[in-house]
């Protein structure tokens, strides 16, 4: 005699996934160009951005809002995008660390001055961390050009980085913040 | 690890939300920031078959003073949006309120998360559990027959339980008498992480002397809680220093891996007494339009 084992019930709402995944149609606007993904609405946005958009520069680390890895900005402002599924982004304009280096200087491999500021100051080594610290800065110094060094501190507490110590980090922000205030005060003196 | 498989819904309005929560019974959750929920499906710790989005119902985030003094804070306010509200926004007597979201995470758990969702979550050590209690807010609760409103006190049952059914939506907290002369401070491993001890002290001062006030605990009980032998310390002319050992008599805080109960009691004390000091010298023209 043959028997047929059962699934367990815990799984049940797994298995059901694994049969006939329920699919929604979300438009996603990110780095300004508007996509539109049919997936699961258990997708995450750092999910649907890596997997569905092959947007590979935003890594996901921890999964649960610690490391930061996954970072991007929401409608300006860094948010966790492992701790936000892609629907929930809908009508929300996305920037990922793509948008860093997309055109700013009229070629589209060109770093963009955050960037470069990172490389100048060593503020990388293996690199996990730095998409999350890119957008974390962007985020921030979009907000608050003026930041001094102890709020930059602060600011880069949100992120987890196990190569550089912070330090060469902090000074990439920083040296980038004067340079934009720099350059924002000859726009003023040409005027 | 990824979530378990779930129907997305999004919400257009509160009341058609509250019909749909009825619908749906206990296997539907509500998200707004997603800042816990989402962290809590990703471990598999939560695993609701319904998600229903509530954040594209702008009419719950909204942050402003009524003609009454109070303070109204809608659901879906962020903790960024509090912590950057100018004075004109969020009125005299509730700079507490920006002081004290420093101490939430990090920004960009700030920027998502919100008020309501912190409340609604009802985590023991949550700042915004801890302020609704020591300052006496009250929490308006939408459900399919009408709406409620519950003072913060007497809402938290116990870790992750509040009297919120599951077919009710809080919709906005309401502050409703300024606090001059308050402050939160707390204690964690880590910055950013969630409190191991917290407190907020809310200070009635006159004529220069502090002639009471109260003294509000988180992470010391299932839930946040005022400490009345503590209040009648400062009500009765005591020292700061005074008001806080007797705080720390008086609760018997858990003890557990992240510390042990007479652990907790050290930081009790050192907090009250802390928070003590911050709330006398705290004067809203100081820090007028900043953080």
């Amino acid at each position: 005699m043959t028997t047929h084992p059962r699934p367990p019930d815990a799984a049940d709402a797994d298995a059901l996934a694994l049969q006939a995944p329920e699919l929604q149609l979300m438009v996603l606007d990110v780095n300004g160009e508007r996509h539109e993904v049919i997936t699961e609405p258990r997708r995450t946005l750092v999910d649907v951005l890596r997997h569905e958009l092959r947007l590979t520069g935003t890594h996901v680390g921890c999964e649960h809002g610690i490391c930061g890895a996954c970072t991007v900005l929401v409608d300006d402002r860094p948010v966790r995008a492992c701790l936000m599924f892609a629907a929930q982004a809908e009508g929300a304009r996305i920037r990922t660390v793509e948008s860093l280096s997309a055109g700013s200087c009229g070629r589209p491999d060109e770093l963009g001055d955050l960037q470069r500021a990172f490389r100048e100051r060593h503020a990388l080594q293996c690199g996990f961390c730095t998409p999350g610290f890119l957008m974390l800065a962007e985020g921030f110094l979009a907000e608050r050009p003026d930041a001094d060094r102890e709020q930059i501190r602060e600011v880069v507490a949100a992120n987890l980085c196990r190569c550089t110590g912070y330090q060469p980090i902090v000074e990439a922000i920083e040296q980038c913040a004067a340079a934009r205030r720099a350059a924002r005060s000859d726009v003023r003196k040409e005027k | 690890m990824k979530p378990a498989p779930f129907r997305y819904h999004r919400a257009r309005d509160v009341h058609g939300t509250t019909q749909l929560l009825a619908e749906l019974g206990e296997d539907a959750k509500v998200i707004a920031g997603g800042q816990s929920l989402v962290a809590m499906m990703n471990f598999r710790l939560a695993r609701p078959r319904h998600l229903v989005d509530i954040g594209a119902l702008r009419e719950l985030d909204h942050l402003g003073v009524g003609p009454d003094g109070a303070l109204r804070i809608g659901a879906l306010t962020t903790h960024h949006t509090v912590e950057t509200a100018p004075d004109e926004v969020l009125g005299t007597g509730f700079a507490v309120l920006r002081r004290a979201m420093g101490w939430i995470g990090h920004l960009p758990i700030r920027a998502r998360g919100t008020v309501g969702g912190s409340i609604a979550h009802a985590d023991a050590t949550a700042e915004w559990c801890l302020l609704a209690v020591a300052l006496g807010a009250r929490l308006r609760v939408a459900g399919p027959g009408g709406q409620r409103l519950l003072p913060a006190e007497g809402f938290f049952l116990g870790p992750y339980t509040s009297v919120l059914e599951p077919d009710e939506l809080l919709t906005e907290i309401v502050f409703p008498r300024p606090a001059p002369h308050a402050a939160l401070t707390e204690f964690a491993e880590r910055k950013g992480d969630f409190a191991l001890v917290s407190a907020v002290v809310d200070l009635d001062i006159g004529a220069g002397r502090v002639r009471g006030g109260r003294v509000g605990l988180g992470g010391v009980a299932p839930v946040p809680v005022r400490v009345p032998a503590a209040e009648a310390v400062l009500a009765g002319g005591g020292s700061f220093a005074e008001c806080a050992a007797v705080a720390a008599a008086a609760v018997d805080p858990p003890d557990d891996a992240g510390g042990s109960t007479a652990y907790r009691r050290q930081l009790v004390r050192a907090l009250v007494e802390r928070a003590c000091t911050e709330a006398a010298e705290a004067t809203e023209r100081r820090e007028a339009g900043r953080r």
